[in-house]
């Protein structure tokens, strides 16, 4: 089981890339849960500066932008293949 | 999706810069046909009367409309395909050993240069305190990434031309590294928030490293923000410009001359204190702008006005206190509005 998750302060951009990561898992057949983080200092704690960011197994896939679903399951689907 | 969409994804994908060159041609065959578009649709087509106040209007508010769409689209495509060479994590990189003054001067540019969006303030605080970007440093990026952006420089130009879009650019820069330099030689860190100090204790002194964008993306980049920022600004440019078009064709010019008119030396900080609270975008106030121009208040009332709308939002300045204590928090606005007021009085004088 891989951990995916959102992070962002609950703006608008980030209900919207957790809506298409939840989408893009459920699409791939994945049943990881989308969690969302969205205090400071753990966003802080990955490294991340620009938020909406999409995080797998605390690994940084993007930061920042809302990816085109296609783009989405493509990056998830690499990430979340190889064994966690 | 639709076998055409299919064949342009793929053709951007195999011939990217071909596709660019082709999209730069068309749009300016298109910037360039408008004028006579309108003309012949709306005086020869539906043989409306040229020279009539109502006529004009209508002119007016398709031409200005059309052309400042086509301006937007072309210009946040361009800067954010520009942008994406650059990132946050880099200039955080670039900051990091920077001292205040020289700091200042990069900062200011990096804010206009980095693909930032306010939302990502705090985030982006916490990053820069990690690498040691000094405070006065970080609050000049803070100040210029939503000062000096495409939207409000792209309308300055199609509205009021060149000379006034330079002169936004050069005052509004300096307005960033001024005030952060101001700021930083106050010694305020502490009235930062405790909490920013013990998060960026936490948090790596480097970013992740994204990968290289390839020019397919850059594309893809650009496209997805010209349809994020047209989409969220269309309706405000139609209310402004047609609010544009009613006051160039009816509202008496002593109206406004008597209230703001560059007699009145209280008209400079007025507009400032009225634009603070006021949550808008370049592209909601600056068509009211040029009609108000047009009715001769001067123009560094109404840019004072401007910049105090984009850089000192409500919304922005609520993110900013998860960061700054209020005090620090009510310095920085005193600071960057006196800078506005400063501005607005020196294009008063000059222009």
């Amino acid at each position: 089981m891989h951990s995916v998750k959102v992070l962002g302060s609950g703006c608008a951009n980030c209900e919207r890339l957790a809506a298409l990561a939840g989408q893009a898992l459920n699409e791939l057949g994945r049943t990881e849960q989308v969690e969302k983080v969205t205090d400071y200092a753990a966003i802080a704690a990955l490294g991340v500066m620009a938020t909406p960011a999409l995080v797998v197994d605390d690994n940084v896939v993007l930061a920042g932008r809302i990816p085109a679903l296609g783009v989405l399951k493509d990056a998830l689907a690499e990430r979340l293949t190889t064994p966690s | 999706m639709s076998e055409l969409a299919l064949r342009l994804r793929s053709g951007r994908e195999r011939y990217p810069l071909v596709i660019l060159g082709l999209a730069a041609v068309l749009w300016v065959a298109l910037y360039a046909a408008l004028k006579p578009l309108w003309d012949y649709l709306i005086f020869d087509l539906l043989s409306l009367p040229e020279e009539r106040r109502w006529s004009d209007a209508i002119h007016f508010f398709f031409f200005d409309t059309t052309k400042i769409l086509l301006l937007l689209v072309g210009i946040i495509f361009v800067v954010r395909i520009l942008r994406s060479f650059l990132s946050i994590e880099r200039t955080r990189q670039l900051l990091g050993g920077k001292r205040e003054g020289v700091g200042n001067v990069a900062a200011a540019g990096l804010g206009v240069a980095t693909p930032f969006c306010s939302c990502s303030a705090v985030p982006a605080f916490i990053g820069f305190v990690a690498a040691g970007v000094p405070l006065g440093v970080t609050l000049s990026f803070l100040i210029a990434s939503p000062l000096v952006n495409e939207v409000a420089v792209v309308l300055l130009f199609g509205l009021f031309g060149f000379t006034i879009a330079a002169l936004y650019i050069v005052s509004g820069l300096t307005l960033a590294i001024a005030a952060g330099f101001v700021l930083g030689k106050m010694r305020l860190e502490r009235f930062v928030e405790p909490f920013v100090l013990e998060a960026a204790a936490s948090a790596p002194g480097a970013g992740p490293q994204e990968a290289k964008l390839t020019w397919p993306e850059r594309i893809e980049l650009g496209v997805e923000e010209v349809k994020t920022i047209v989409g969220r600004v269309w309706p405000y440019l139609l209310v402004a410009i047609a609010l544009g078009a009613a006051i160039h064709g009816w509202v008496p010019e002593s109206f406004f001359a008597r209230v703001a008119g560059s007699g009145n030396p209280l008209a400079v900080p007025a507009a400032v204190a009225l634009g603070v609270p006021l949550y808008s975008n370049a592209a909601g106030v600056l068509p009211l702008i040029e009609a108000l121009h047009s009715k001769g208040i001067p123009i560094g009332t109404l840019l004072a006005f401007m910049m105090a709308v984009v850089a000192l939002s409500l919304p922005e300045m609520i993110l900013l206190r998860r960061v700054l204590r209020p005090r620090l928090l009510g310095i920085y606005v005193g600071v960057v509005a006196s800078g506005i007021v400063a501005i607005g009085f020196l294009f008063n004088a000059v222009l």
